[in-house]
């Protein structure tokens, strides 16, 4: 068994490992929703099965899986019965490029009969060099499975649904991709990981010539673009499909849209591409503009926190796993309370109309964004001309 | 190169999410009925769904502007990323203004849109 071997399938295991994660946060991910919205609306939710009604997704899976598989007469099978695999696929592969934690350094090991020489493993899926035109790339597949289910299913709704639900996903591309110029210029880089370090240390700015440094404010990129943050954020609710920008499934308009003719499974999977969408916006939105993984005081970087852990611990590896897990706990820490963002912001705001919809996204939110960045660029110059 | 962990989970992810479908297939099963319960759904009485549903022509037009912007966007991201370089080796000046005019017939063809009237939806 050679090094390659074991690298291979180190990372497969990884691979596989994060996208069991995010198919199992889903239940946990509609728990909170359902109770979130209980909160919201003064009632109770799911409270029977299990302690706070934790185990109801679980009872809903096996009600789930007992439904009788279904297909319209008019449907096209093929498309129609590979619309929600293929629903599981971009979200998951763009989820992988984004870092959730600091690497662990391993210098050698034993096993198999030999031992392994210095190996840096990444909390990662794929450390991949031009990250954020890669994950948009991904995620924009979206949209040909949601046409795949629309025109699969032979129905009158899905189709409409499908066609509403891919013009709203490309035209809010557009102000979600001109968001990102921003932050580009911004780190001057691809790779989310060298985004994430440089968001590294205390805030600051120069100002006539000096530099003002915050106390107890990190240098998050949200402090920088507060302005693409709002637009990148919203950009992201339409893409994922959720309220306010809904219009995709408008109950009232269109029984449910694009997957008014799945049932059981086949529907749990197209939630679980909808919530893997919800991921991937929350964990670039963390990288971007909320420090990555990275402590929110500014003297706790990455850098101090692996000292502090390898000094604790006496040895530089177990030193580095104690890292990694206090930075993945931040992570998960931003994670969770941007996806509750998600969820609170689909119980507070009602739907849009569609020519609304249309509206923001092509009148409103493209030439801020296209404000954004050429300020930003602006911005970038100043900055760089008083440095010198 | 991640590009076999790429192909490597996609393929997992889709045998996955086959094996998920058949198993619910088998257990669930497929019992006959009436006809009409095969439709797809429309409202409750017999469907009349044909394929050739006719389609407003909007959601053509936003997809052919949609590739116009994006193609434009796309080309600002190398700019974007190299625009330090350019900065530090002292022609941030003229790729800035390059850029701007570039910019300006992206602002000259949005506005040009929104007064042709083609993203108006009724």
């Amino acid at each position: 068994m050679g090094k390659d071997t074991l690298e291979i399938a180190i990372n497969g295991l990884k691979l596989v490992l994060i996208f069991l994660m995010m198919v199992q946060a889903v239940p946990i991910l509609v728990w909170l929703e359902r109770r979130g919205s209980a909160f919201i609306q003064n009632r109770f939710g799911p409270n029977r099965v299990g302690p706070l009604g934790l185990l109801q997704l679980l009872a809903d899976a096996v009600k789930f899986l007992t439904k009788e598989d279904f297909y319209p007469r008019t449907a096209v099978k093929t498309l129609f019965y590979l619309a929600p695999v293929f629903a599981l696929i971009p979200a998951t592969l763009a989820f992988c490029a984004i870092p959730m934690s600091t690497p662990i350094q391993v210098a050698a090991f034993d096993a198999f009969g030999s031992s392994w020489g210095p190996y840096v493993f990444k909390i990662q899926g794929f450390d991949i060099s031009v990250g954020i035109v890669y994950i948009l790339g991904m995620s924009s597949l979206a949209a040909y499975t949601i046409l795949m289910a629309g025109w699969g299913s032979g129905s009158k709704y899905s189709l409409l649904g499908a066609l509403r639900a891919s013009a709203q996903t490309i035209s809010y591309e557009l102000a979600l991709g001109l968001s990102i110029v921003g932050v580009i210029l911004l780190y001057g880089t691809f790779d989310l990981t060298s985004m994430i370090q440089a968001q590294e240390g205390a805030l600051h700015f120069q100002m006539m010539g000096q530099t003002v440094t915050s106390q107890f404010l990190p240098n998050w990129g949200f402090f920088y673009q507060p302005l693409g943050a709002v637009l990148f954020f919203a950009a992201t609710f339409a893409e994922s499909n959720r309220l306010p920008f809904d219009l995709a499934e408008g109950e009232a308009e269109l029984v449910a849209g694009f997957h008014t003719e799945y049932g059981g499974f086949k529907m749990l999977m197209f939630f679980i591409g909808e919530y893997g969408h919800m991921m991937v916006a929350s964990g670039l939105f963390a990288a971007f503009y909320l420090g990555g993984y990275a402590l929110p005081i500014p003297s706790w970087n990455p850098a101090a926190v692996l000292h502090w852990s390898t000094e604790l611990l006496g040895s530089k590896e177990s030193g580095s796993v104690l890292a990694a897990i206090i930075h993945f706990l931040s992570f998960n820490i931003k994670f969770g309370l941007l996806l509750w963002i998600f969820i609170w912001v689909r119980w507070t705001l009602p739907r849009f109309r569609y020519d609304q919809l249309m509206d923001l996204g092509w009148k409103t939110m493209l030439p801020w964004s296209l404000a954004n960045a050429m300020i930003t660029a602006v911005g970038v110059y100043l900055a760089s001309v008083a440095m010198v | 190169m991640p590009l076999g962990g790429i192909i490597f989970l996609a393929l997992f992810i889709l045998a996955f999410g086959v094996f998920l479908i058949f198993l619910a297939r088998k257990i669930g099963g497929r019992k006959p009925g009436p006809a009409v319960k095969f439709e797809a759904y429309e409202c409750g009485i017999t469907g009349v769904a044909k394929k050739d549903t006719k389609i407003s022509v909007k959601f053509y037009l936003t997809a052919i502007l949609f590739i116009l912007f994006d193609i434009e966007i796309i080309f600002m991201y190398p700019w974007a990323v190299t625009y330090r370089d350019f900065i530090a080796s002292g022609q941030g000046a003229f790729v800035l203004s390059a850029m701007f005019i570039f910019l300006a017939v992206f602002i000259f063809g949005l506005f040009w849109e929104i007064k042709s009237r083609a993203l108006e939806w009724d």
